[in-house]
């Protein structure tokens, strides 16, 4: 039987019950990746062999009757901003073309405490800089749904190999919207977690106060499922909660209840695209029709966030990212031409009788980090490194980053308020529908924008998801996105999986031939 | 000297203290010093992608103590601040450090100098904060190959960073501040202050105030860098002001007319050397780590530092003075040893009940030995109980001084009591009747000494003495003199 559009959730009753094995199942996942990754990309690496291992490995301890764990032979996809102990860990960039790092992230070894298959890596915008997944330097990822289209990203492989069915379970990472719009630009289920809900512990930071790692999935509840396997504290990421992590599989499957949605004012406005506010609003509709009171609510500093969210992003970006300079680990520029440069220009200078320039010239250090960083960096990440050196120097640091601060604290009152009237805040996760690739590659500002509804979720630390709620025309799918105060993904995942209860958007599947 | 009046030397000084924590400030790695290079590493402390810091409770509660003991002020929220900056033994292109929220700030050392080399000062402590220490670049360029190597074992050590006002007026009195500062980080325990392995680094700024017909005029300030010893430290500033003094008189700049020059102190050539301008003019870029939380500091957790201190240097020297009646030089001699050593003392002073004898020997004799075998006094062989025994002997006559210096050698050489030492030596109280049976004996074989001390020449009782003494080692010559005159002058021989 194929299990490919199996729910996770269904699929591991069908292990346990042994209707299927591991081997069998992950055969399926890799016979469909075989097929479909070719044209859609949305692996950088396919463990193809250590997975079957693995998947042999807990069949056989099932068949021995031991204890298995929460995912116990399920396939998962990882992102690549994940590290793996001795398996290639890119962050889609050239510096990192060759790292493999000597430990595993603590989500990475708590889907192997859970006995899952870790079965590839996917791909990403460059350090999850970027909402297309064009910004890889391994390639671009493809739409299933349109492979003329963007994936959204930076989790543009995470979302798109869920939405392909390539694997059934998938995780990624959110700094300003990273799980959620490709989730939405894939008609999957994305969820960022509560700031401090999951370890950020071996996850490669791009924007430290605002990434977390969160789960993609076909339905809220194998977002449920997978939530719960990667939430918790851990004692090595000192910024990661102390809060005890319920039972979000039972809690989705919770009724709803009177449920109060607020409904953003700002986020209905100019630039938001008409089929996507259709769809949003029909969905608002069905939950009003289930008894759901809806009330239109404001943000005003919303319409700050992405100003702030690209202030404060790439300050802590400039700073993450200086350990990329070549000397320790992964790219370093061929020290002999670079040698070779410097005395040619040094030469040149002295004939020219340019004394002091040739005294002036960068030295063998300078040089190096330079070379290094320019030739393994893409443009989106130099932008964003120049973007916040430049916020963070001296004489701007107040009028920019700490003004920021300020502005993010802003945001964070205007949801607290809203929450104090609503329990849930509603609204489309992106302005538009999937855009076609290379249609705003030369404009990061309006890339930027597709970011407007989804960055104060990171700015204020409260948890968010997105889940398909409807298609345009051409058959593209849309997302809704949900908000709820931090730490209560369990109300997300409740509202979700109503909705998916009582329609079919999430059961829809691109067509691929 | 024209030099001494024309100029005021201004001081301040920067002191990292590397705390003595079993592992590294954001990590579990080991400190010890001296493992093969890269040997104490992980994720954390290499910066690999991805890894994260947490802090290190101890070393927070170290830096807590010694704030408390320079008594500073400490905030009840402190954070950490990313320093930016690239070089290759940084490995995450930033240090966690602390910029505008340190956890400590203003409080004060005092500092005096028994001999009065300095007047007694309190300088003040402009602020003390936590940071991370980075790794040594080694440059390599023998065999014509210019090579860099880095060890990474240091990264993350654990620095306390203290910074004081510029309020020392002399190298001497910049020394004098180093030294009590080094004996109170002793006294706490918080680090062993060894300069050789880098636990502490001194940077001092200094500058001048010149008197001129105008008024005071403050000239560029200097940072010098470089100073491995505390020897370093004063003949670097002496010889700076010196060399400031005569940049004054050559160009006549002012504290403003220049930017803030960075100068290394050359030991072999003792002078102070300018350093690449390029490297100074740094913007560190300065802003909260946001993969650490920010800590806060009860009221509870600086009482019960308060109740760790202990006795301190300044506290212990005027009640040993007053306690056993030593003075001044003399306390600060023993509290300077560290606190085992005055512990040691005061069991010698208390047994014996004189402190005074108890303080010469320690300063003469055990002070010494120790130097002499390079050896601290908690392995020295000699314990407090068997020091006082000798001394007691010592006050009841039943030894001489000179005596009981070879029975302390014997002591320390085979490990034994006092009793055992003068045994061994053959040394035992020597009947009085015996001894004036001697001396009667010496004098009537020496006739011309006799004549010579009845006309009182008493130099001739020092032959006497020897002669006594080679008959019997154990008398005491002070009571053997008092016999001869006696004798001499009673005419009973
Ligand atoms: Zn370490």
């Amino acid at each position: 039987m194929s299990l490919i559009k199996a729910s996770a959730t269904d699929l591991l009753g069908y292990l346990q019950s042994g209707q299927v094995s591991a081997v069998e199942l992950l055969k399926q996942y890799l016979d469909r990746i075989e097929t479909h990754d070719g044209s859609i990309h949305a692996y950088l690496d396919v463990a193809r062999e250590a997975a079957l291992e693995r998947a042999e490995s807990i069949d056989r301890r099932r068949s021995r009757g031991e204890r298995l764990g929460a995912l116990a032979g399920l396939p998962v996809a990882v992102k690549d901003v994940l590290c793996t102990a001795g398996w290639a860990t890119t962050c889609g960039s050239r510096m990192l073309q060759n790292y493999c790092p000597p430990y595993d992230a603590t989500v990475v070894r708590r889907l192997l405490d859970a006995d899952a298959v870790l079965v590839g890596k996917t791909n990403m915008d460059e350090f999850a800089m970027g909402g297309s997944t064009e910004n890889s330097a391994f390639g671009v990822t493809r739409n299933p749904w349109d492979l003329t289209r963007t994936p959204g990203g930076s989790s543009g492989g995470a979302a798109a190999c869920v939405a392909a069915g390539m694997a059934p379970l998938s995780v990624g990472s959110d700094t300003g919207g990273s799980i959620r719009q490709p989730a939405a630009y894939c008609g999957v289920v994305g969820l960022k977690p509560s700031y401090g809900r999951v370890s950020r512990y071996g996850l490669v930071a791009f924007a430290s106060s605002l990434d977390q790692v969160g789960p993609l999935a076909a339905t809220a509840e194998d977002t449920a499922l997978l939530l719960e396997v990667l939430a918790g504290h851990d004692p090595r990421d000192s910024t990661s909660a102390k809060v005890p992590v319920p039972d979000y599989l039972l809690a989705s499957r919770q009724p709803l209840g009177a449920l109060r949605i607020g409904l953003v004012r700002e986020h209905f406005g100019a630039g938001l695209d008409s089929e996507v506010d259709a769809a949003v609003r029909e969905a608002v509709d069905w939950f009003r029709d289930e008894g759901a009171e809806v009330k239109e609510i404001s943000l005003p500093h919303s319409r700050y966030a992405i100003s702030t969210y690209y202030i404060i992003a790439p300050s802590e970006a400039s700073s993450n990212l200086a350990r990329y300079d070549g000397v320790h680990y992964g790219y370093r520029t061929d020290e002999r031409a670079m040698l070779g440069e410097l005395q040619e220009s040094r030469q040149r200078l002295l004939q020219e009788g340019d004394n002091a320039g040739a005294e002036n010239l960068d030295g063998t250090l300078v040089r190096m980090y330079r070379k290094t960083r320019a030739e393994a960096f893409g443009p989106e990440v130099k932008r964003r490194i120049m973007l916040g050196t430049y916020a963070l120097s001296a004489g701007y640091y107040d009028a920019y980053y700490l003004k920021a601060l300020k502005v993010r604290r802003l945001i964070r009152q205007d949801f607290d308020a809203a929450f104090n009237e609503v329990d849930v805040i509603m609204g489309p996760t992106t302005p538009t529908p999937p855009f076609r690739l290379g249609e705003m590659i030369d404009d990061p500002l309006k890339m930027y924008l597709q970011d407007l509804y989804t960055v104060s979720a990171n700015l204020t630390g409260i948890c968010a998801m997105s889940l398909p709620c409807g298609q345009t025309g051409a058959g593209l799918p849309i997302g809704l996105q949900i908000h709820a105060p931090a730490f209560h993904e369990h109300r997300l995942l409740q509202a979700a999986r109503a909705f998916q209860q009582g329609t079919d958007w999430h059961i829809r599947r691109p067509d691929l031939c | 000297m024209m030099a001494d009046t024309a100029y005021e030397v201004i001081i301040g000084l920067e002191v990292h203290v590397q705390l003595q924590t079993q592992s590294k400030l954001f990590c579990r790695c080991s400190t010890r010093f001296g493992a093969p290079p890269n040997t104490q590493t992980c994720p954390v402390c290499i910066g690999l992608p991805g890894a994260l810091p947490v802090m290190n409770e101890e070393a927070f509660r170290l830096a807590l103590l010694t704030a408390v003991a320079l008594e500073c002020e400490i905030p009840s929220f402190t954070k950490w601040d990313r320093k930016n900056y690239y070089y290759p033994d940084l490995p995450k292109g930033y240090q966690i450090s602390q910029f505008d929220l340190p956890m400590s700030c203003h409080g004060g050392l005092e500092i005096s100098d028994a001999k009065g080399a300095f007047p007694d000062r309190r300088v003040r402590i402009l602020r003390a904060h936590l940071e991370e220490d980075a790794g040594k670049s080694m440059h390599d360029e023998v065999a014509g190959k210019a090579d860099s190597r880095i060890d990474l074992n240091r990264t993350g050590t654990p620095l306390l960073e203290i910074v004081t006002e510029p309020d020392m007026r002399s190298p001497q009195e910049a020394k004098g501040f180093l030294t009590e500062l080094k004996l109170l980080l002793t006294y706490l325990g918080v680090s062993d202050c060894n300069m050789q392995e880098g636990s502490l680094r001194v940077d001092a700024n200094v500058n001048l105030h010149v008197s001129t017909p105008g008024g005071v005029v403050a000239t560029p300030i200097v940072e010098i860098k470089n100073m491995n010893s505390f020897r370093a430290v004063e003949r670097a500033l002496a010889y700076e002001a010196e060399r400031q003094y005569q940049v004054w008189l050559e160009t006549g700049r002012k504290k403003g007319d220049v930017p803030k020059q960075t100068r290394g102190w050359d030991d072999q050539a003792q002078v102070t050397r300018g350093q690449r301008h390029k490297e100074e003019s740094s913007d560190y870029r300065y802003f909260p780590d946001p993969d650490l939380v920010p800590v806060r500091v009860t009221p509870a957790q600086i009482e019960e530092a308060r109740q760790r201190l202990g006795e301190l240097p300044a506290a212990l020297r005027s009640r040993l003075q007053s306690d056993y009646g030593i003075d001044a030089y003399s306390a600060d001699v023993l509290v300077n040893q560290g606190r085992l050593l005055v512990q040691y003392f005061e069991a010698v002073a208390q047994s014996t009940g004189d402190g005074k004898r108890a303080s010469n020997w320690m300063q003469q004799d055990v002070m010494r030995s120790l130097n002499e075998r390079s050896m601290v006094i908690g392995d020295f062989p000699v314990s407090a109980p068997a020091l006082a025994e000798l001394l007691s002997a010592v006050q009841r006559d039943e030894i001489d001084n000179t005596r009981a210096k070879d029975v302390f050698a014997r002591m320390i050489d085979d490990r034994c009591s006092a009793s055992d030492a003068m045994a061994a030596l053959g040394i035992a109280k020597v009947d009085e009747a015996q001894t004036v049976e001697l001396c009667r004996e010496i004098l009537r074989a020496n006739p011309k000494a006799v004549a010579d001390l009845k006309e009182g020449k008493q130099k001739a009782v020092g032959a006497l003495i020897g002669q006594a003494k080679q008959r019997n080692a154990n008398i005491n010559p002070g009571r053997i003199k008092e016999i001869f005159l006696d004798l001499a002058r009673s005419e009973q021989i």
